[in-house]
């Protein structure tokens, strides 16, 4: 019989209506404004007694608060008002002092067997509801550093190659290259070699008594180049750190000559948020030493691993580097073909794989040492004149071999490193890899709660024209499509429910911007329900009776809605393979709202048609 | 509606409309290449001002007084405390712009507050958004027309292009001789365009198509004003709803969705007047005829008679 669905098409819709109803629940909870207590370090015990004197400092200033909840680790206090948010922040940090953090956080409401599938709701964006301010500073001056130590080894080989003997080449404390040679001669070609060779070096020949130097430094405009190169990669580094999917909606932008400014909404537990930015961590690839190499030109580093470090001590490599880990495009782990021993595929950028092969091409047979190198923010506490408790950052560098491994053959772009233990292993040193791609290390300067970028007013004009949009479609689908926009309607509310559980569960963030989005994919989703309906009417035209119509009206539709939405999602993939940051956030919004409103207005609709229309002997008008 | 319903002739103005479309392509990449976009906060970067107040600061009257005084399209956010206050501007660095925010934020008030930093931000979007988005674009338009040509035939696949680009200069176009700012959302809306767009023009191709395959004797400019008239209740409907939500959006959605809505309702007047003035106009003029639109089925019967 016509239009009848099999009862597994039933229960399918009710399925996947169900999951969906529960992953979008959580946002219908609002979010308690809430403060949040943890300690400077993971010593700090936050127990009741700290909890109790938060408590009494939101007493003395008259804050209404409930639930407070300490874990050990941390302590939560719920509050009343959000208005008040800011001013029992400052009263709670002036009781408990400067040990400890004290935090603004939205407390999800979401009722326990919500959260015992794992629904949450979607995160509001910093102009909904603010979120945590994190300044970064470049270290410029290591990049620069860093850069002329690989100019000097790089100036040997050209002497060397062009047959001019050097004394030394070395580089001092304040960024100079001193070049010396025995004879006026050879310094004067080696200073013509090396201004073809290094044009952003100005040079001048001093003469010493038996010998004859070039003093060089780098000109102002290529260190600001330098500068900005470190900057701005460390930037699009960061960008792709914190906004992975591109729906996360974070500021990442460049403050002053050499800071980063980095903005996430509602991730308002500074510590969490400093994991995920925090990793500032950069990788160099060296040859390890030769026995008889001479000590300035090679240093001795731990590993990483303590098994490592206990089997075989510190190990030497040379002082050169090879190259860093900014030059590293992707790293995978994965399994050896033959042996299926676990091991880490490295891909990495054109200038990174000329220099690798370069180095590894002669070297073959030697091994090569992979070099961690972490930047950490130690704080040290004091008590100044005033008598107030200041934080003073102290910055430490820690350099670890991650992995010594034996040169097979000339590397190239791609290369893998073996000799792995394990998987465990092998997708840690891949994680690390990847993380390490910063150009220049980078230091925590200040960290501050933002509040929301838009007024209350705002808000609420914005939330509100969403509403009347919807509920205008909503009225117009049923006073023109009758019967059929009811069933209509009852689509598009799931295809929101829908939508709203693809989002959270993707952990998107939500925007005023994102709403009206969401609203106008609404707006634009009943054109495969509008499809389907001209089309019975125009067959009820042609004179079919009411269920051959409605059946031809659904099947004829199908490939014109397919085709349609096909295209856009085509474009949607694209966008979201070459695109970054918010165009990929918005392709993964299109998409997932092309999938949704294509499931609910043709399966969702044609269920509810059929549930009505379907199974009667006699239909003899339709109300549509 | 019955059999003979009236069949609008849309391609009767087919002249006149493609002069049309000429006429504001021209106008729009003219501006585009002599104007620009006016780019916003998101795209070109500014200044920001940190200021501390001496009692808790009233963010809106902040907001309200900067925009007095010229500042137009400034952040201002609380900055950890009550008494801090974050303010970001489109406006350049330049040495005297704190005091004169100073002065603006000072006038007619008690309220006691100073300028503890000033410095110039970045764009909040890289530049490999325009690099990479350009490319992006640019091979998002050559899958779609090969997707086109195989799903429907070449002449189809020129034609929705045709209708995609000119939507997108068009509603760029808009947005540059008005001076318009172009911000991210206004970015999301002219991607959602491209979606909008592509699918009304789909809708109609596929209409033309299965009146090319049924065809029976009427000339292709009687087919393509047939499927247009026939699909002309569902182009209005649809295109009359998303234009019920923006209108929404664009008279109560306050300044943040402004730009959007704007966007995307100049892109829906655009999108829909395209799939039938550009799309079909195209296929007309690339003479499209019945043997283009043969199922390609038949073409494998014939090669399987080949011994």
């Amino acid at each position: 019989m016509l239009n009848r669905y099999p009862l597994w098409k039933y229960l399918l819709i009710l399925i996947i209506a169900t999951i969906g109803v529960i992953y979008a629940a959580p946002n219908l909870y609002e979010p308690d404004p809430a403060v949040q207590i943890s300690g400077q370090s993971g010593a700090t015990v936050i127990d009741e007694r700290t909890l109790s004197m938060a408590t009494k400092a939101l007493d003395e200033a008259g804050i209404k608060y409930f639930g407070e909840e300490s874990n050990g680790k941390s302590a939560l206090l719920r509050l009343e008002n959000l208005d008040q948010q800011l001013s029992a922040k400052k009263v709670i940090q002036q009781k408990l002092g400067y040990n400890y953090v004290v935090a603004l956080n939205l407390a999800p409401t979401t009722p326990e067997w919500l959260r015992s599938f794992g629904a949450e709701p979607m995160k509001l964006g910093l102009d909904l509801a603010g979120g945590v301010h994190f300044l970064l500073e470049v270290d410029t001056k290591s990049a620069i550093a860093k850069r002329l130590e690989s100019t000097v080894s790089e100036m040997k080989s050209k002497l060397r190659t062009a047959k001019l003997r050097y004394q030394s080449v070395r580089l001092g404390d304040d960024n100079v290259i001193t070049a010396s040679f025995k004879t006026a001669e050879v310094r004067d070609s080696a200073s013509n070699e090396i201004r073809s060779e290094f044009p952003n070096l100005t040079r001048e020949s001093v003469d010493e008594p038996n010998r004859f130097l070039i003093v060089m430094t780098m000109s102002e405009q290529a260190v600001s180049e330098i500068e900005d190169y470190a900057v701005s990669q460390n930037l699009t580094t960061l960008r792709n750190r914190v906004n992975e999917l591109g729906v996360s909606e974070p500021i990442v932008q460049r403050q002053g000559r050499n800071r980063i400014v980095v903005e996430l909404p509602g991730v308002q537990d500074t510590a969490e948020a400093k994991r995920v930015i925090g990793k500032t961590a950069n990788l160099e690839f060296r040859l390890e030493a030769k026995p008889s190499e001479l000590v300035t030109r090679k240093e001795a580093f731990p590993f990483r691993s303590e098994l490592d470090q206990r089997r075989f001590g510190d190990a030497f490599l040379e002082r050169n580097l090879i190259i860093s880990g900014d030059h590293v495009a992707n790293a995978k782990s994965s399994f050896d073909s033959q042996t299926s021993q676990p091991q880490v595929n490295i891909t990495l950028d054109s200038f990174g794989g000329t220099k690798m092969h370069r180095a590894t091409r002669s070297n073959v047979g030697r091994r090569m040492g992979v070099l961690f190198i972490e930047y950490k923010t130690q704080m040290d506490y004091k008590v100044n004149e005033a008598g107030e408790q200041i934080a003073i950052p102290t910055q430490i560098i820690e350099k670890k071999i991650i992995s010594l491994a034996t040169i097979q053959s000339a590397l190239g772009v791609q290369f893998r490193i073996t000799g792995l233990d394990n998987t465990a292993e092998a997708s840690e040193l891949a994680l690390l890899l990847r993380a390490g791609a910063l150009a220049a290390p980078m230091y925590f300067v200040e960290e501050r709660t933002i509040g929301p970028s838009l007024g209350a007013e705002n808000i609420g004009v914005g939330v509100k024209s969403a509403q009347i949009g919807l509920a205008l479609v909503l009225v117009f689908m049923l006073l023109y499509y009758r019967v059929f926009g009811l069933a209509a309607n009852i689509a598009l509310a799931l295809n929101i429910v829908l939508l709203i559980a693809c989002m959270s569960i993707l952990g998107a963030t939500l925007t005023l911007p994102g709403i009206a989005g969401i609203v106008l994919t609404v707006g634009m989703a009943v054109d495969a329900n509008v499809l389907i309906f001209s089309r019975i009417k125009e067959e009820i035209a042609n004179g079919l009776p009411p269920q051959s119509a409605i059946n031809s009206g659904f099947d004829r539709a199908f490939t014109t809605i397919l085709d349609a939405n096909i295209t856009t999602l085509i474009v949607a993939v694209i966008l979201y393979a070459i695109g970054s940051g918010p165009v990929q956030g918005f392709a993964v919004t299109l998409s997932i709202g092309i999938l949704t409103s294509m499931f609910t207005a043709i399966m969702g609709t044609r269920a509810l048609v059929n549930l009505i229309y379907g199974g009667r002997r006699r239909v003899e008008k339709l109300w549509i | 509606m019955s059999k003979e319903a009236k069949i609008y002739n849309f391609m009767g103005q087919r002249k006149l409309a493609a002069g049309l479309s000429i006429l504001m392509l021209i106008v729009a990449l003219g501006s585009l290449v002599v104007n620009g976009l006016q780019f916003g906060l998101d795209f070109t970067g500014g200044t920001q001002i940190e200021v501390g107040y001496e009692k808790p600061a009233n963010l809106q009257d902040i907001r309200d007084r900067l925009e007095n005084a010229g500042f137009e399209g400034a952040v201002v956010v609380f900055f950890g405390e009550e008494t801090d206050v974050l303010i970001r501007l489109q406006r350049g660095f330049e040495p005297g712009l704190g005091d004169e925010i100073l002065a603006a934020l000072k006038k007619d008030t008690a309220s006691e507050m100073s300028v503890r930093r000033v410095e110039f931000v970045g764009p909040q979007v890289g530049e490999e958004l325009k690099n990479d988005g350009g490319i992006g674009m640019l091979f998002a338009l050559a899958v779609v027309m090969l997707y086109v040509a195989m799903r429907f035939q070449y002449k189809f696949s020129v034609g929705a292009v045709a209708a995609l680009i000119h939507d997108v200069i068009i509603v760029l176009g808009v947005f540059s001789v008005f001076h318009l700012d172009f911000d991210l959302t206004v970015l999301a809306a002219v991607l959602a365009v491209i979606g909008y767009s592509l699918n009304d023009t789909i809708v109609v191709f596929d209409r033309i198509r299965e009146n090319f395959r049924k065809l029976r004797g009427e000339t292709p400019a009687e087919v393509i004003n047939g499927s247009l008239t026939q699909t002309l209740d569902r182009t209005l409907i649809t295109s009359g709803t998303t234009i019920m939500v923006l209108l929404a959006l664009f008279y109560f959605g306050g300044e943040m969705i402004h730009g959007f809505a704007t966007a995307l309702l100049i892109g829906i007047f655009v999108g829909t007047y395209s799939s039938i003035y550009v799309a079909s106009n195209v296929l007309l003029s690339m003479n499209i005829s019945k043997e283009d639109l043969m199922p390609p089925v038949k073409e494998g019967e014939d090669l399987d008679e080949v011994p």
